[in-house]
């Protein structure tokens, strides 16, 4: 009962718990990195990713496989909008004190700038989309067939 | 036409090498198939305990490399299956009174006068795997759905794949309803982690502790189911497509009336 209500408040299951462990702790053997250097590499792989668009950082997965005799890296990690989080600290932009002077296109442009590439007329604070492209730019990790093909025999 | 030469490892002791080896044999040699055990596990001989055989032992592998004996001298013949033997190990000697070319030359020979050899491998990536290993032309690599079992299988798994040796894996001890309850690696999540393929799913079973008991391996019971399970293994190993039966999905017919068989 107390194991039921576990789960139904999002506790994990051991066996999950007990995957992620070692998935960590296999990808630090195979380089022989620490696992904190390891899940320092992911935030910090994150991070890079988020200056430029808005990341769904709870799903973020980053993963390393053993392919013959090299490891591939696989980061994935989903995407929830091209939209900055937070423009780039531009240059300082016109002094709030500025001339009343100043051309109306000045401050347009700023405003386009902090716009969707591919949503150029939604506001600069618009929501992300509806549905999340989570999926998108995904690498599925190879699924190993469990129904194994006979290998051919050696002789 | 020389024997296909397996070797049976895990890295981690415990997980059930010297089980496994011995009913894969025990049912490969019921199918028909010609086969030969080899104990690797110097100065911890085992395999022929659990096979019954331990009252019979003459010769040993390390006598049979240091020319004491002739190889045939030293294969003890099961009573209950004539195309089964073992060849024991030493028990007083240690792993490094044997070469890893004395290894392979012994597995070799062996591979001349049957159609299996089975080789249990001791835990451990040292001098004893790596003579485990040198006469094998292919591996099995046997671990339990648990963290420290499935990291050593990984290390394992490197080392062979450095000696160019083709694997596959044995998911030993599986509870079917933890894994359903989420409190037990499944054999998928075992098989991704790995990444290699799959040969034998073996249920846990309080049965072998007591055939083990009595010296005979449960692959030779006639009613067990895992007399069934290593029966699908030897012929996987024969090439044949056997599907692996499910053991998270329960039907509601199992969850009904239990046990399904």
């Amino acid at each position: 009962m107390f194991e039921f209500f576990n789960r139904l408040f999002g506790a994990k299951p051991s066996s999950a718990m007990a995957k992620e462990r070692l998935r960590l702790v296999l990808l630090s053997d195979h380089l022989s990195l620490a696992p904190d250097v390891v899940e320092a590499l992911k935030n910090d792989l994150i991070e890079v990713i988020s200056r430029y668009c808005e990341v769904d950082a709870a799903n973020c997965d980053v993963t390393f496989e053993r392919q013959d005799k090299q490891i591939a890296m696989l980061a994935n990690i989903p995407i929830l909008g091209m939209q900055r989080p937070k423009p780039p600290a531009p240059p300082p932009a016109t002094p709030p004190s500025a001339p009343p002077g100043l051309p109306d296109g000045n401050a347009a442009s700023a405003a386009l700038a902090t716009a969707t590439p591919s949503a150029p007329d939604t506001a600069p604070a618009a929501k992300p989309p509806a549905k999340p492209g989570g999926a998108n730019g995904r690498r599925r990790r190879r699924k190993q067939g469990v129904q194994g093909a006979p290998r051919p025999q050696p002789t | 036409m020389s024997a296909r030469r397996i070797v049976f490892t895990s890295g981690k002791g415990g997980v059930g090498k010297t089980t496994t080896t011995a009913n894969v044999g025990a049912a490969l040699a019921k199918s028909g198939k010609r086969v030969v055990l080899v104990d690797a596990d110097i100065g911890l001989r085992n395999l022929d305990l659990v096979l019954g055989v331990e009252k019979r032992i003459v010769f040993d592998l390390v006598e049979v490399v240091e020319g004491r004996c002739q190889l045939r001298q030293a294969l003890i013949k099961d009573k209950r299956l004539e195309n089964l033997s073992i060849l024991p190990a030493a028990q007083t000697r240690d792993k490094t009174s044997i070469s890893e070319l004395q290894m392979a030359e012994v597995t070799a020979q062996l591979g001349e006068m049957c159609d299996y050899v089975l080789i249990d491998c001791p835990a451990g990536i040292e001098h004893g795997f790596r003579n485990a290993i040198a006469g094998a032309s292919e591996a099995i690599v046997v671990t339990t759905p648990e963290v420290s079992a499935i990291r050593d299988a990984d290390r394992v798994i490197g080392k062979l794949t450095e000696r160019g040796l083709p694997l596959r894996l044995i998911v030993n001890r599986i509870r079917p309803e933890m894994v359903r309850s989420g409190d037990m690696l499944s054999v998928e999540d075992v098989t991704d982690i790995l990444a290699a393929e799959l040969v034998g799913i073996v249920p846990d079973d309080e049965e072998v502790i007591d055939t083990t008991n009595r010296g005979e391996p449960i692959a030779l019971s006639p009613d067990s189911r895992l007399a069934a399970i290593y029966a699908k293994i030897a012929r996987r190993l024969e090439g044949e497509l056997v599907p692996f039966t499910s053991l998270t999905a329960p039907g509601l017919f199992e969850r009904l009336f239990g046990k399904a068989g």
